[in-house]
């Protein structure tokens, strides 16, 4: 069965910038994908060459076996692509704007579905008023309906939740999980890392262009196991500077493998005589994974276990 | 399955829609503005211009360069304002995430034009028969037609052109003001060629709105500059050739895809 993206040795530049070095990723039928990075590491373009917007350099991309230069009309047919940039045509109505969408794809009488998606996205009510008078929220839902009035089975959502609020955020990956249990493979990017955390099964991290982690979501925190200290003094114990993972205004974050290693520091506190202005502890999440690898750390394992995982991601 | 080459009507419908909605705009305001034309150029010229040896008045001789004319300039504004627009507002996306090939694109653009360009001719002949009620029995309307059809494809091709290559309105406002009026107001739309100097009548030969005006006037008179055939070579010449050049530059993704 071919993967619902495959994307071999991915380059693009522009300019002087090299948005991709050579991305190599799979993502299999039916996946909960999450593709992380900071501003800048090139998600959207990689996103923008897998639907045809942007072409690479170098490399291909598949969708489900189908080119998507060579064999575009397939491949497109195939994705759907809610873009990161609230962008709408004022003209239309929200129930016109899915109709005409539709009729790209070339459906003409697909009234029932549209009902559907108005239903599952809260905006029945929405449907006969101009897109011009919503509001961001709404409009941000909209664009996810365009994504799907063709049904595709890869839908990839570029930072769909960016200025939603918290009870439309819920609602609407609500209906995303539901979209996947139903076999759709879904690509996220976000900056809400908890988001990703929750959603996502398997996750891509990409910096300056490159995939620097991809795993699933589990290795990615064992990776990383343990618990992090945040303590508020005035210094650190000597012999613990090293295991110090940032510090920010006097407040340290400092690594430990296990519970037992924390009478050790208190330990060390208490010998050296530093006050304790505040500590708390707090276990592995996604967000401190990400922060480490960010920073070029690998964790438990090496590098070799992200290319395991790209080259034997899809069975 | 979805038949292939099925997007473009949508596409086509979506062109017409977004003019209709704004017809204020669109259709009314150049229709009056081509009255305007009529009104004042025929007040003050009708005594002084004699056209085709004195056989037809001035204000008939005008009325089908303003037709024209409105044509023209319409067909090209639908195709540049829709495509800048949407580069403007981001929405372009829509149209190429779609599985359109540059074909359908090609052809959803150029038709939205010219309809616009023809709805708005029909406007502005509809206001100015009034003044020239013969021009209704025109001796070879078919003529008219070609010419009509023809022109408005090219405008629309030269508007999808512009919308393609400009990144911001006023590029769109320079092509108009530097290419597109110039060329429409030295080809014959407000005189005839025989009435001007030699070299400006040569120089009016290498203009292809000229052909456009003179073979659509034939339609109405029986009468023209140069003889039909030879301006419905020439345009449809320039009709195919931009056409295919357009075609070539949709599918290279030249400033549309990146």
């Amino acid at each position: 069965m071919p993967a619902a993206v495959d994307a071999v040795n991915i380059a693009r530049r522009f300019g002087s910038v090299q948005a991709l070095c050579g991305i190599d990723l799979a993502v299999a039928e039916g996946e909960f994908f999450g593709l992380l990075g900071p501003n800048g590491a090139g998600k959207t373009t990689l996103i923008s060459i897998l639907a045809g917007l942007t072409r690479a350099d170098t490399g291909t991309a598949r969708i489900l076996g189908h080119d998507v230069v060579t064999d575009y009309r397939n491949a497109r047919r195939l994705l759907g692509v809610v873009p990161q940039e609230l962008v709408f045509d004022p003209f239309f109505t929200v129930r016109q704007t899915l109709e005409i969408q539709s009729g790209y794809f070339g459906i003409r009488s697909n009234g029932a579905w549209i009902d559907e998606i108005l239903h599952h996205l809260d905006l029945t009510a929405k449907a006969n008023a101009n897109m011009r008078a919503l509001s961001g929220g709404m409009k941000r839902r909209v664009l996810v309906g365009q994504a799907l009035v063709h049904k595709p089975p890869v839908i990839v959502l570029d930072e769909p939740t960016a200025g939603v609020d918290v009870g439309l955020r819920q609602s609407l990956w609500a209906f995303i999980r539901k979209l996947n249990h139903d076999g759709h493979t879904i690509i996220l990017t976000t900056h809400y890392l908890e988001e990703a955390e929750a959603l996502c099964g398997r996750i891509a991290m990409l910096k300056a262009g490159r995939v620097v982690a991809l795993d699933t979501k589990q290795a990615l925190l064992s990776r990383f196991a343990g618990l992090t200290v945040r303590l508020a003094a005035e210094r650190v114990p000597a012999a613990w500077r090293s295991r110090v993972l940032r510090e920010e205004g006097g407040v340290y974050f400092i690594g430990l493998a296990r519970y037992a290693e924390l009478e050790a520091l208190l330990a060390a506190l208490r010998t050296e005589g530093i006050t304790i202005a505040e500590l708390a502890l707090q276990e592995t999440d996604l967000e401190q994974v990400f922060l480490r690898i960010m920073g070029g750390e690998q964790g438990v394992g090496d590098g070799a276990a992200a290319q395991a995982a790209s080259v034997g991601a899809v069975e | 399955m979805i038949a292939a080459g099925a997007g473009w009507p949508t596409l086509l419908y979506k062109e017409l829609l977004r003019f209709w909605k704004v017809s204020v705009q669109t259709i009314l305001a150049p229709v009056l503005t081509s009255l305007l034309y009529l009104l004042i150029f025929s007040h003050v010229l009708e005594k002084s211009v004699s056209v085709f040896g004195g056989r037809v008045t001035y204000t008939a001789f005008l009325v089908p360069g303003l037709v024209m004319m409105s044509v023209l300039q319409n067909a090209f504004a639908n195709s540049s304002s829709s495509l800048i627009g949407s580069k403007m507002n981001g929405n372009l996306i829509f149209i190429l995430l779609p599985p359109l090939s540059p074909l359908e694109l090609f052809v959803a653009y150029v038709l939205g034009a010219m309809v616009r360009g023809l709805v708005v001719g029909l406007g502005v002949f509809a206001v100015t028969l009034f003044f020239a009620p013969s021009l209704l029995w025109m001796p070879h309307p078919l003529w008219a037609l070609a010419f009509a059809l023809l022109g408005s494809a090219i405008l629309g091709t030269l508007g999808l052109i512009a919308g393609i290559s400009a990144e911001k309105f006023d590029q769109i406002a320079a092509f108009q003001n530097f290419i597109i009026m110039p060329l429409t107001f030295l080809s014959g739309v407000f005189y005839s060629i025989h009435s001007l100097p030699p070299f400006w009548q040569t120089v009016s030969h290498f203009n292809p709105f000229f052909y456009m005006i003179d073979g659509f006037r034939y339609g109405f008179f029986g009468l023209s500059d140069v003889p039909p055939l030879t301006s419905l070579t020439i345009v449809g010449g320039c009709a195919l050739a931009l056409g295919a050049f357009t075609i070539f530059v949709l599918q290279s993704g030249w400033r549309l895809r990146r």
